[in-house]
């Protein structure tokens, strides 16, 4: 039989189904796993995504052809029948199964799993925790595909922030948290303790969170520094702003600040260091290295298909577990940006 | 080990040297003695020999990883950093060590030292197995012995001192010989280190550094602001570390500008001091020295940023210490003698005891014969000159006195040559600068651009990958510089490179030319090996110019300029 994902010039397509899994050229027939910019981009004739993900789609995407799924929900495209299933990445992200005559593959899109197993406190509270969906190939992202990607628990990072922003409080200074705006600043919000004052959101987080709370996701009050009337509030409050606006002229306005970034790339030193922050946090919406390994597990495919990361790194190591292993090249998640 | 694995964190956490001293005084007050005294120890530079082999380190980490080598190797790749990439790679700790920093080091891991291998494994995997990641990876940089946090020995004793509301000056005096390896940090050897108690008394105290300032002056109009040359000791400006050389109660003293106690970094200054008479102080520079010349500073730099002096790095980089005053005889303070009766005093004790260099004098009829020679300078090996006058007395900093043309010390140095060029290549450093671009490959034009549409039609044309024809409008490499740049300064220029990357040769990336930086260098030579036709001799930037469109960089033309005027300065430059 043959493959039922290839990789194009466009981007990894499904022959049997005619239709291509989140392109970065402009084509027909588009299935978009998640609403991030390297997944969900312009220019496609028809988008099919998951109902969840339709407010963000929206607010990315506005006036795209866009069909929804409830996740679960087959639906027929050529001589394959397509599902979507929790990714638990960012509101409505979601995996891919594809069938055709019995043989099953499922492509991750971004996912999040942390931990060697499966604990309901280390899933995403802001959407749908990420499902293992059983096929015969996994295509599997490897953005965090190293050893050295475990991530502490989520609760403990929470803390760190809550202590941070305290203690900047206290000495009158605002802080400032670099995550990006779809998907990480939310589960920042989530997370974090409110009652330790404002909390102030950046243009572009601001559209996104709106769309969250408009899916019903449970978001603490935020306001706009525009909105602010009380210039003490900019002394004590948590800023969440995305990480391009890092030295910009807009935050100028908090004075005398501490930063910090939220993502899984502040798990290394080097990494950390280089951002010039003050402060980073190892928060992730990927999996990390045993919860890579163990959905790949839960999987049972025998056949995987490594995308963007650390592909060498995965492919070797699967080969070497007894799993038929290759990789596509893809034009998702470069490393220098801030997934 | 919790207290200094938050302090490391810390130290970690900023780049602000204020903040950095605040988190050791917090931590110096509050951490029992023992812990303090090893902190104070790591900090400060001091090392033990490395404990267990990285080998076994290595071998044992991958084992209760679970991961093969290679798994490690990437990793490592990824993260640039030994200790840390076996802190990352381990599984969860299973217990909680609660002991200090002090027994950790004391009681497990220099016990190590010499274990068998087996004793050696099952001790640090038990260790391992009791830390979190951030005091394991503190834990694996002890045993290795290469600490780095950022904070010199300067800032221990600063924090020290502020701690225990001590001068620095005194914190540094008794600091000396603390990070011997030879030396055990100890609760008492703390005590002792900020003891409130002065009979330690002040031998080794230096004298405020009487400092010079820059003569910018027409060449022209030097006779009229500083009368004849007559009035003025001229002597070369030397590119070394100034110093002043204390020898009192047979003990030898260096300390830098910086009032950093230096007396270790120098040994063989030290050595050669040890003769001179007690109650002296010398004032000079410490030079790079080889082949019985004044060596460029650049290897000086080689024995700065070390920390532990092998006898290959002093072979190396050899120094030698050239005198220009003396403020103490006999312990008598000459600070108010005009400078040529302590010149005079100096030669004649030199005289006696050629322990060290003295430096050399220039006399001339004219200003305008002084400025001959002083192009000269860069074939020396030398910055220019200095200007003292005769009846100046040794102020303090960088007063001014109202005799003798407003100051007394000027410092008259011929310009570096300096070139704005684009930058188009960049890789990235090591060490701590690993994975961030630092090293940087500049390029001028080959021919001045029409206008800035012009400058922009070829960017476009770069980053849309097209190779120019022979005869176009291109930038030509000239210079590769890995230095110059402030750390934030770094940070923006490695962001501008990820931004502008047109292509990835292996680690070097290809850019969209952007930014312009002023590039100084000290020397040009025909090169038949460069595209650009010219070799610079230490190229390094001297700033950024945000300020300046790429239109306006120089150009090859400006280069063969230079090139000619090198050569008239007398720069041999051998690249």
């Amino acid at each position: 039989m043959s493959d039922l994902v290839v990789a194009r010039p466009e981007g990894l397509y499904c022959p049997p189904g005619g239709f291509f899994i989140d392109p970065w050229r402009p084509v027909e027939r588009a299935v978009i796993t998640h609403a991030h910019g390297d997944h969900a981009r312009a220019g496609h004739g028809h988008y099919l995504a998951s109902r969840a993900s339709e407010p963000v789609m929206h607010v990315r995407l506005p006036g795209v052809r866009l069909q929804t799924l409830e996740y679960g929900e087959t639906l027929r495209q050529g001589d394959v029948s397509v599902s979507l299933h929790p990714a638990g990445h960012v509101l409505g992200s979601a995996q891919l199964r594809i069938e055709h005559r019995g043989e099953v593959w499922v492509a991750s899109g971004d996912y999040f799993a942390a931990g060697e197993r499966d604990d309901p406190r280390e899933h995403n509270r802001t959407c749908a925790p990420f499902e293992p969906v059983r096929c015969h190939c996994f295509i599997t992202e490897s953005t965090f595909g190293l050893p050295i990607y475990r991530w502490a628990p989520q609760d403990a990072v929470f803390a760190a922030i809550d202590a941070w922003w305290a203690e900047n409080a206290r000495n009158g200074r605002a802080s400032v948290l670099l995550a990006y705006a779809l998907g990480k600043a939310q589960r920042v919000l989530a997370g974090i303790d409110s009652s330790i004052g404002p909390l102030i959101v950046h243009g572009a987080v601001d559209t996104v969170t709106r769309a969250y709370r408009a899916a019903s996701v449970a978001l603490p009050a935020t306001q706009l520094v525009t909105e602010v009337s009380d210039p003490s509030v900019l002394r004590r409050c948590l800023v969440i702003a995305p990480p391009s606006a890092q030295r910009s002229p807009w935050l100028r306005r908090f004075g005398d600040l501490s930063d910090a970034f939220a993502s899984g790339w502040m798990q290394v030193r080097g990494a950390r260091r280089r951002r010039s922050v003050d402060r980073g946090f190892v928060l992730s919406d990927h999996a990390d290295w045993p919860g890579l390994l163990r959905v790949i597990a839960a999987t049972g495919a025998s056949r995987v298909i490594v995308t963007h990361g650390f592909e060498a790194a995965m492919v070797r190591w699967l080969a070497g577990h007894g799993y038929e292993a290759g990789a596509f090249a893809t034009e998702y998640g470069d490393l220098d940006d801030d997934p | 080990m919790k207290r200094f694995a938050a302090l490391y964190a810390d130290l970690d956490a900023t780049t602000a040297t204020n903040e950095k001293v605040a988190a050791l005084t917090r931590y110096f007050r509050q951490a029992p003695e023992e812990d303090a005294a090893w902190a104070a120890y790591f900090l400060a530079g001091g090392k033990p020999r490395q404990i267990v082999p990285t080998q076994l380190m290595y071998a044992l980490a991958c084992e209760r990883a679970g991961i093969d080598a290679w798994l490690f190797d990437l990793s490592y790749e990824a993260v640039g950093d030994f200790a840390e990439t076996v802190a990352h790679v381990l599984p969860p700790p299973v217990g909680q060590s609660g002991l200090g920093l002090a027994e950790w080091v004391t009681d497990r891991l220099l016990p190590l030292r010499g274990a068998d291998p087996a004793t050696q494994r099952a001790r640090i995997a038990t260790y391992w197995d009791e830390l979190g990641r951030d005091e394991r990876f503190l834990m694996n940089k002890l045993i290795t012995g290469e600490l780095r946090v950022g904070v010199s020995k300067l800032l221990v004793q600063r924090a020290l001192a502020q701690a225990f509301e001590l001068d620095a000056k005194r914190v540094a005096q008794r600091m000396m010989g603390y990070t011997d390896a030879r030396a055990t940090p100890s609760a008492a050897r703390f005590r002792a280190l900020v003891s409130a108690s002065e009979a330690d008394g002040n031998a080794g105290q230096p004298y405020p550094f009487f400092l010079a300032h820059p003569l910018d002056v027409a060449q022209d109009e030097l006779a009229a602001h500083l009368g004849p040359p007559a009035d003025w000791i001229v002597e070369w400006k030397f590119d070394g570390i100034r110093a002043q050389v204390i020898k009192r109660a047979g003990q030898v003293w260096i300390w830098s500008r910086g009032e950093e106690l230096v007396t270790e970094r120098f040994p063989e200054v030290a050595s050669a001091a040890a003769s001179l008479a007690d109650g002296t102080v010398v004032d000079g520079e410490i030079v790079a020295w080889k082949d019985g010349r004044v060596a460029p500073f650049a290897l000086l730099q080689q024995r700065i940023g070390r920390k532990v002096l092998t006898p290959k790095v002093l072979a190396d980089a050899p120094v030698a210490y050239v005198a220009y005053d003396l403020l103490e005889v006999d312990g008598a303070d000459l600070r108010d003698k005009p400078q040529r009766e302590r010149r005079a005093l100096l030669e004649a004790m030199l005289v006696r005891n050629p322990a060290i260099g003295l430096s050399a004098m220039e006399t001339a009829e004219s200003w305008d014969a002084l400025a001959r020679l002083r192009a000269t300078a860069r074939a020396r090996g030398v910055e220019g000159f200095m200007l003292k006058h005769r009846e100046s007395r040794y102020g303090i900093g960088r007063r001014k006195q109202e005799k003798g043309g407003g100051a007394a010390w000027w410092k008259w140095k011929v310009e570096p040559f300096a070139i704005d060029a684009v930058l188009v290549y960049a890789q990235p450093g090591s060490g701590r600068r690993a994975s961030l671009y630092t090293d940087y490959t500049f390029a001028v034009w080959n021919r001045m651009p029409r206008d800035a549409s012009q400058a922009r039609d070829y960017v476009a044309a770069v980053a849309r990958r097209e190779a120019p024809s022979a005869d176009a409008l291109q930038l030509v490499p000239f210079a590769k510089a890995y230095s110059g740049l402030t750390d934030e300064e770094i940070g923006d220029v490695d962001r501008l490179v990820r931004r502008t990357t047109v292509e990835k040769f292996g680690p070097v990336r290809s850019l969209a030319p952007s930014l312009v930086c002023e590039i100084g260098f000290e020397g040009i030579a025909r090169s038949a090996r460069h595209r650009s036709g010219v070799a610079v001799r230490f190229p390094r930037i001297l700033r950024v110019r945000a300020d300046k469109p790429l239109h306006e960089a120089d150009t090859l033309i400006s280069l063969q300029r230079l090139l000619l005027a090198g050569q008239a300065d007398g720069a041999s430059g051998g690249c």
